[in-house]
């Protein structure tokens, strides 16, 4: 076991690394004179040499990957154009309502798409089966920042129930900060709970007929039980999977969900970034988000390991 | 014979897909969208992009079947014509991500030396979040069409390439590849004429799911504003420029989302049913 973690911690590194060089090739596949491209028309040309300098473009690319990838190492993403502060400080401002929201969608899809998915499995073939595949479908296909902006407009400025926009201001405490966070979190739960919803019911349904469930039954237990204890524990593992995935479809959807409500976050940081073309930033951010999801799916490895004692390394 | 034998499964599929009420409507859906799209400019023969002050925010009628947006231009035009970009954006992207996917694929699960690095790759490509890797793809290359289109193939290419890579692992082992191998038939051959045909399917199913979501993520590039060129009109665009005015004139942002979501589910819903129709074990469970 011991082994396999060191193994897996080790393929982390790997994956981190191909990471960073991509990162590092995505930046300079830009056409022309970074510097330039970043400073914007109006800089003039000794500007555009002095930031070529700091960045040390002017360098061998062989010795600007290598002084990239130490300093990455050491935790120095580098310094944003924009803020002219660091990379990693910024991240940290911005993290809170980034990731309070991708854990509050999160919640909210595996609240709707577990009770749904063992009903629709349990109940195949009828009507309820059959509305929550198609709702499922559906939601999956709508935009996101579409649903998002048609609540935000109905149950937010008409109906009043919730803050359009903001994470309500400077000093604003958790409870104000959550209470904004709420119908955003709610546009991309509803949204992501479909994928959960499907494979829910997708491996509900391999267990259903498996022989221990109908010993289960045979033994006189009651549906709830057969069906929660016996039967919903087994499905665990491949959930697990699918909440990995769906975790990275939210830092996706979380991107376009922030604009739309105007939170001060990690995705509205990047696209700011993109359109004032601040590559440190940019860079920064992919590397971190990326570091994040590969963290997240090696935890998710890790829960393997616990919640089913037949899997072992 | 080989030939019969195929002509007699194509019908077969054929016969699945249409049998089942809900892709056939998908069908249907998407072919009106596709003739709308194609033949836009004889459909309507105003300039999606004409300005038309005096006529501006018009709720849908008879002179504008779904009204105007605010510069007067009209939503219908521009949204047919937004169809075009979508369309063009979903076709793109599926066929490049699955040339690219098919070719890491195939390498990496038939050459077991290529094996190791190349999955690293996959693996460090799908550990960026699509949007954000394609945000800065467009960034970097520029807002434009086919930069968008690139900047999407690379983000869906590893999806393709793990699920071939994954076929061809098994494939690879079975007796007809060994026999080919014995009878002195060149990799190439194998590879191509072996493996990748009897890969195929899951390979067009995954690429009918990329076309939903590039068609997806192209509607969230312009709404971000970091997608394709904002004069020429998208769905995304479109919902973006309604936003200021959804409390005045809601359908400046209901028709282009009614549009993507109508593409997209129809999409979905051919998809699962040729994964039906290509998979009868699958078709059991579902």
């Amino acid at each position: 076991m011991k082994k396999y973690i060191f193994k897996r911690i080790l393929g982390m590194i790997w994956v981190m690394f191909i990471v960073l060089t991509l990162v590092f090739i995505i930046v300079r596949l830009a056409p022309g004179d970074p510097a330039t491209l970043m400073l914007g028309p109006d800089a003039t040309p000794q500007e555009a040499i002095e930031l070529r300098e700091d960045m040390g473009f002017n360098r061998p690319i062989i010795i600007q990957y290598a002084d990239f990838i130490s300093k990455v190492a050491q935790g120095d993403l580098g310094k944003s154009i924009f803020f002219n502060q660091p990379v990693l400080s910024i991240l940290a401002e911005r993290a809170e309502p980034s990731i309070l929201l991708t854990l509050f969608s999160l919640g909210i899809a595996i609240s709707i798409a577990l009770p749904f998915g063992i009903a629709s499995a349990y109940y195949r073939g009828t009507l309820l089966d059959q509305s929550s595949l198609t709702s499922a479908m559906l939601i999956a296909s709508i935009p996101s920042f579409w649903t998002g902006l048609i609540l935000q407009q109905y149950l937010g400025t008409e109906l009043g129930w919730f803050p359009v926009s903001g994470y309500g201001g400077p000093g604003a405490s958790f409870g104000e900060r959550a209470y904004h966070l709420l119908l955003p979190s709610l546009v991309l739960g509803v949204v992501n709970s479909a994928l959960i919803l499907r494979f829910t019911r997708a491996s509900m349904l391999d267990v259903l007929t498996e022989d221990y469930v109908r010993t289960a039954r045979s033994k006189g237990l009651s549906e709830m039980n057969v069906v929660l204890r016996q039967a919903f524990k087994n499905t665990l593992i491949p959930l697990a999977t699918v909440i990995g995935l769906t975790f990275a479809l939210l830092i996706s959807g979380a991107v376009v969900t922030e604009r739309v409500f105007n939170l001060p976050g990690i995705g509205s940081l990047v696209v700011g970034s993109v359109l004032r073309r601040d590559y440190p930033m940019i860079q920064g951010t992919l590397i971190v988000v990326s570091g994040v999801y590969v963290l997240v799916n090696f935890l998710i490895d890790m829960i393997y390991l616990w919640i089913d004692p037949r899997v072992k390394y | 014979m080989n030939d019969i034998s195929e002509n007699i499964h194509q019908a077969k599929l054929w016969k699945v897909l249409i049998q089942r009420r809900s892709v056939l409507f998908g069908l249907i859906i998407l072919f009106v969208i596709g003739v709308f799209a194609i033949f836009a400019p004889w459909i309507s023969s105003v300039d999606p992009n004409s300005i038309a002050v005096r006529s501006r925010l018009l709720p849908p009628g008879t002179e504008y079947w779904l009204g105007t947006d605010e510069l007067g231009r009209d939503i219908f035009t521009r949204l047919i014509y937004a169809g075009r970009v979508s369309l063009t954006v979903g076709v793109g992207v599926a066929i490049i991500s699955s040339s690219i996917g098919i070719v890491m694929g195939l390498t990496s699960g038939f050459f077991k030396r290529l094996d190791a690095p190349i999955s690293r790759i996959t693996d460090a490509m799908m550990a960026f979040p699509d949007i954000l890797l394609a945000i800065s793809l467009v960034a970097v290359l520029g807002g434009s069409v086919s930069n968008v289109v690139i900047a999407l193939s690379i983000v869906y290419a590893p999806r393709v390439a793990r699920i071939v890579r994954a076929s061809t692992l098994v494939i690879r082992e079975l007796p007809y590849v060994e026999a080919a191998r014995a009878l002195g038939v060149g990799t190439p051959t194998i590879l191509f004429s072996h493996i990748l045909r009897n890969i195929m399917s899951p390979i067009i199913v995954q690429a009918t799911f990329i076309f939903a979501y590039s068609m997806l993520s192209e509607a969230g590039l312009s709404f971000l504003g970091v997608g394709v060129d904002p004069s020429t009109p998208t769905w995304g665009t479109m919902i973006s420029n309604g936003r200021q005015y959804i409390d005045v004139a809601s359908w400046m942002i209901i028709c282009p989302g009614v549009a993507i979501t109508m593409c997209v589910l129809s999409l979905q819903i051919a998809g699962d049913g040729l994964r039906d129709a290509l998979d009868p074990k699958i078709a059991k469970d579902l």
